[in-house]
């Protein structure tokens, strides 16, 4: 076991040692942690025998194994198209997967993913999903999306505390010297540079969803190198657009930015601008995060969906596929003779449930590494009173700039509650050090715990007596990551190709987490099947 | 036994004869402050302390030895009572309801106490003199003292010190006289009396000082200074800083120090803020919706009118307290609060307007503070007007206050663009509101309309007639719509604020 001095240190750093010892006051605090079944997820390690009795059998056309995005994504691309013999097994009790959310009396919450970006024009499929939903107040004379004032994200949006203040904004601005600035702005440049910047078939380097973005080679070569050396093959050396773009790759993808491809980490800051000078696509966001979006496809496709179900064994036949899973409920096995299978679980899960990848695991499943998160969601009864009174104001989006944590987002900001109770969703990726997955699951609720106050008590030094519970939800495989040369990897490539009627369909598949990829996958899924059906 | 002390003695009653003067001014300024009507209050204040000193003379006749003893334990008991008279009843005035059950009382004792004061001194002195000259001398003194209070009261004190710090200094002067006494009677007290009473006399000018102090960061004193005015409310609400001051031309209510109204000229603010609203709508209009306003101010206009229902939404349940059961307030807005039509509800407006399942109204008054944060600048938005349009029937008429369109020209205007863009027809309007400077509103409907010149209250206003009614649709050079490009304000940019933000900073000290 590890002292608290040594928690301490591995998740908070050096400076937080220093933090006054807290811990008495966490006694008063209630919570527990919540969420992913790892037990019931790792049997399928264990048991390699499954008996299922005659009348536990069924017949589906399509079988949907994974209720996230992407899964929830093909049963609502299959229901509009008017198809409605399939069957979608999640795992959880909950459907969403890293986008589920939680409510209570005063407001939704998130669990995980908390917005999206409008989307471009050409992503049509995407927009209708968000007509469907009733976001879009019109459109602009070029045709771009107008959505909805109370769906985007309300200002302030971001702020950053840095040596005991607030201040507007994700990048530090204040006292940054003159090396800092032209490095800005030349990093500005070299966006400027991608965003703009076309292929032979006119095809743009970064864009929305991967699919479409340029594979000249003159672009994939940016996946062959960190950010990190690119930023330093460009010469930049400014010690705040460094821990910019760390906080970036942090934020999305759950990595340091030695770690990412410097192709996802210009993918990051050029995909959602649509020329160079313009902003950046605004952000949708509910006070659940991306759960408004699970909860409205669950309200299309819910009597498809079945819970607590643990797919473990898919075994590809002559002229049919049979998927057995294990009910949680009663605890009996069961199985599913279907056509047509769309796995949009995690992908490295492929090997341990298709029958032929467990006997002869495909070397390309090796490389689909994913990062461990955890995401606290804190009650508190009332906001914590600002340290000065020119301190920028509590915003959706709040960063503590030397903290390893991504600080936290406030669930009440977009309905605009300003007063009172509240909840933060607070984030951490545990990309700090390498065993972070094992790390993560050896520490109690109460060592989380004291983690996050201590963390949140530099800036919040009230916040003890603030907070009335914390909930804490641990994602083993929360996001793939997009390591240097995985997103131009061959393994990519060849998990996208279907498996004897297994059409895979997860945003793994892109390399990059996000919700646009898992709605690209699942919807093309649901396409593929669907043409192949109808042949 | 020396001689000296006797001159020092008379000094000690012109002492306290001041302080006794001060203590009952300080009561009765309070409380006229406070419950306003000041002639009653003055007039109580001075009738009972009169007859509570009557009563304490009497009770003197009961203390038959150790009155050395007695004199000083009763000069600490009034540097106790009289020394925190003023704070203690501002704290309890927060507690409004108990505000009298406290104040007769204290009114009371002080005079009790300072009753038995003088005729204790005296037969202390009577060995010392003859009782002719003992009268002449401690009555003369006594008088004297009444008057330099009374000089001092008025033209140095209240406008200086304050009532809390004058209430706390004179509570010290107490103290030190019967501290000092301690020496000056030295030779009548016994000597293991001595240095318990010399203990408590410096424990008691020890918490006096310490409140001189403390009350400086905890009470409204650090504020006095913000204020030109005497503070004579100050309550911190979860939502805000709530100030009453009261001075020469009347009260003035701030909110986190920034002036809402100041008695002597809001109701030119107020009858601006309602009747062309009235005057605009074509019909008969029953239902009103009153947005922020929590002073009772408007809503005293619109009771004006035959209206069947009101509801009044108001953030701050403190705020609404206030003007329902604060004397000063409920004189000013004319016991509105209390209105069987009015229905009060306390929440954010935002909030409150993207829930409510209210029909729709005929006529929205909307009131905020001005857009100087965010969660008053989303107050100020496309989706807040948007909102507020879907609960106004189609022929209803709406004013919304817009900050001053001479120091804030931007912001106004990105107010009235903002509203346009929401789908309103606004017809901008501006009035001089002396406290405020130029002010501005915005009269809107759902429909085209004409600027209205018929006022249709049932009474004759104070500052509003027809006249005044054509001219201030009016705008100056200085105050009319700006050639630079003007945002609209959306919850998702705030531009309102950063406009409103650069604009009042020119004006700010800092």
């Amino acid at each position: 076991m590890w002292t608290r001095r040594e928690i301490l240190k591995a998740f908070l750093g050096l400076p937080f040692l220093m933090a006054c010892d807290n811990r008495s006051k966490i006694e008063n605090i209630a919570g527990e942690i919540v969420g992913a079944d790892v037990l019931n997820g790792h049997k399928i390690l264990s048991n390699p025998l499954f008996e299922v009795s005659n009348n536990n059998r069924e017949r589906k056309t399509v079988v949907i194994v994974g209720g996230g995005v992407s899964g929830l994504s093909a049963a609502w691309k299959l229901k509009r198209d008017g198809f409605n013999d399939f069957i979608l097994l999640e795992l959880e009790p909950k459907i969403g997967g890293t986008s589920q959310s939680g409510e209570n009396e005063l407001t939704g919450y998130p669990w995980g993913a908390h917005y999206l970006p409008v989307p471009f024009k050409e992503n049509s499929l995407l927009i209708t999903l968000l007509d469907e939903m009733n976001l879009i107040e019109g459109r602009t004379d070029e045709g771009e999306v107008i959505i909805k004032e109370e769906f985007l994200c309300r200002q302030p949006e971001e702020r950053v505390f840095y040596k005991g203040r607030w201040y507007e904004g994700l990048y530090l601005h204040v006292g940054e010297n003159d090396q800092d600035k032209i490095d800005l702005e030349n990093f500005q440049k070299e966006i400027d540079f991608w965003i703009d910047w076309r292929d032979s078939s006119a095809k743009r380097a970064f864009t929305l969803p991967v699919a479409n973005c340029s594979e000249d080679a003159f672009v994939n070569e940016l996946d062959k190198i960190s950010f990190e050396d690119w930023l330093r093959q460009k010469g930049f050396s400014s010690e705040r657009l460094f821990w910019y773009c760390d906080y970036a790759c942090r934020d999305d993808y759950g990595l340091k930015l030695h770690e990412t491809s410097a192709w996802a980490g210009l993918f990051y800051f050029c995909s959602r601008v649509r020329k160079s000078g313009e902003e950046s696509q605004p952000f949708i966001t509910f006070p659940e995060g991306n759960g408004r979006f699970v909860k409205h496809f669950y309200s299309k496709v819910k009597e498809n969906v079945k819970l607590k179900s643990l797919v473990c064994e898919i075994i590809p036949k002559e002229d049919s596929i049979e998927v057995v899973y294990l009910d949680i409920s009663d605890k009996k096995y069961r199985l599913v003779e279907a056509q047509k299978v769309i796995f949009s679980a995690p992908i490295f899960t492929a090997k341990h449930i298709i029958r032929d990848f467990k006997e002869n695991m495909p070397s390309y499943l090796k490389e689909f590494e994913h990062n461990a998160w955890f995401v606290a969601n804190l009650f508190l009864k009332d906001r914590p009173k600002p340290r000065f009174n020119r301190d920028f104001p509590l915003s959706w989006d709040n960063v503590i700039y030397e903290s390893p944590s991504l600080g936290y987002v406030c669930a009440t900001h977009q309905s605009g509650i300003d007063y009172g109770a509240t909840v933060f969703t607070y984030y951490y990726p545990m990309c700090a050090e390498k065993d972070g997955r094992a790390k993560l699951f050896s520490l109690s609720w109460k060592e989380l715990t004291d983690i996050i106050l201590t963390d949140l008590w530099r800036a919040h030094r009230d916040i003890y007596s603030l907070v009335e519970r914390i909930d804490i939800m641990r994602w083993g495989h929360a996001m793939i990551s997009p390591r240097v040369g995985f997103v131009r990897s061959e393994a990519l490539k060849k998990a996208k190709k279907p498996y004897r009627g297994i059409h895979f369909a997860n945003t793994d598949l892109s390399g990059v987490a996000l919700f646009e990829e898992a709605f690209y996958h699942g919807t093309r899924a649901a396409e593929e099947i669907w043409s192949d059906l109808r042949r | 036994m020396k001689k000296n002390f006797i001159p020092l003695l008379f000094l000690n009653v012109a002492i306290i004869a001041t302080c006794g003067l001060i203590y009952e001014l300080l009561a009765a300024t309070v409380s006229s402050y406070v419950l306003g009507d000041s002639i009653t209050q003055f007039s109580l204040v001075i009738g009972i302390y009169l007859s509570a000193m009557g009563v304490g003379s009497w009770l003197s006749g009961f203390l038959e030895d150790n009155l050395a003893k007695r004199f000083i334990e009763i000069e600490l008991a009034v540097a106790i009572a009289g020394g925190f008279s003023a704070p203690l009843l501002f704290l309890v005035f927060a507690h409004l309801s108990y505000f009298n059950l406290i104040f007769y009382p204290l009114v009371f004792l002080i005079g009790v106490l300072v009753g038995l004061e003088i005729p204790l001194l005296m037969r202390i002195l009577k060995n010392e003199l003859d009782f002719k000259k003992l009268v002449a001398r401690v009555l003369a003194l006594d008088y004297v003292g009444a008057l330099v209070a009374s000089v001092l009261f008025p033209i140095f004190l209240v406008p200086y010190m304050g009532l809390n710090r004058t209430s706390l200094f004179f509570g010290m002067m107490n103290a030190a006289v019967g501290l000092w006494g301690t020496w000056l009677l030295e030779h009548l007290i016994k000597p293991k009396d001595l240095t318990i009473l010399r203990i408590k006399g410096f424990a008691v000018v020890l918490v006096l000082l310490t409140g001189f102090i403390k009350a400086d960061s905890l009470t409204a004193l650090a504020e006095d200074a913000l204020y030109a005015d005497n503070i004579i409310f100050a309550k911190s609400s979860p939502y805000q800083r709530i100030v009453i001051t009261k001075g020469k031309a009347g009260y003035a209510l701030y909110l986190n120090g920034n002036l809402q109204f100041h008695s002597f000229d809001e109701y030119r603010y107020h009858e601006a803020l309602v009747h062309p609203a009235f005057a605009a709508h074509n019909g008969n209009p029953q239902r009103i919706l009153i947005l922020g306003g929590g002073d009772g101010l408007a809503l005293r206009e619109v009771l004006k009118y035959p209206v069947k229902s009101v509801i009044l939404v108001d953030l701050d349940p403190v705020m609404t307290h206030l003007a329902t059961h604060f004397p000063a307030l409920k004189m000013l807005n004319e016991n509105s609060m209390s209105d069987s039509r009015v229905q009060v509800i306390n929440q954010d407006a935002f909030v409150w307007l993207s829930e409510t399942e209210e029909e729709p109204f005929d006529i929205a008054i909307v009131d905020f503070p001005d857009p100087n944060n965010f969660a008053l600048g989303k107050l100020y938005t496309t989706r807040f007007y948007k909102l507020l349009k879907s609960k106004l029937k189609p022929d209803a008429t709406a004013i919304i206050q817009c900050t001053s369109p001479l120091i804030s020209r931007k912001s106004f205007w990105c107010i009235v663009k903002t509203l346009q863009s929401s789908g309103f027809f606004v017809e901008p309007f501006n009035v001089t509101v002396p406290s405020f400077g130029v002010w501005g509103y915005a009269l809107v409907k759902s429909e085209p309309f004409e600027i209205p010149t018929k006022l249709k209250a049932p009474t004759a206003l104070r500052f509003l007639n027809e006249e005044t009614l054509k001219t201030m649709f009016q705008f100056s050079n200085d105050t009319s719509e700006p050639e630079e490009e003007i945002e609209i304000n959306r919850l998702n940019n705030q531009i309102l604020v950063r406009y409103y933000e650069d604009e009042w900073q020119r004006f700010e000290h800092q």
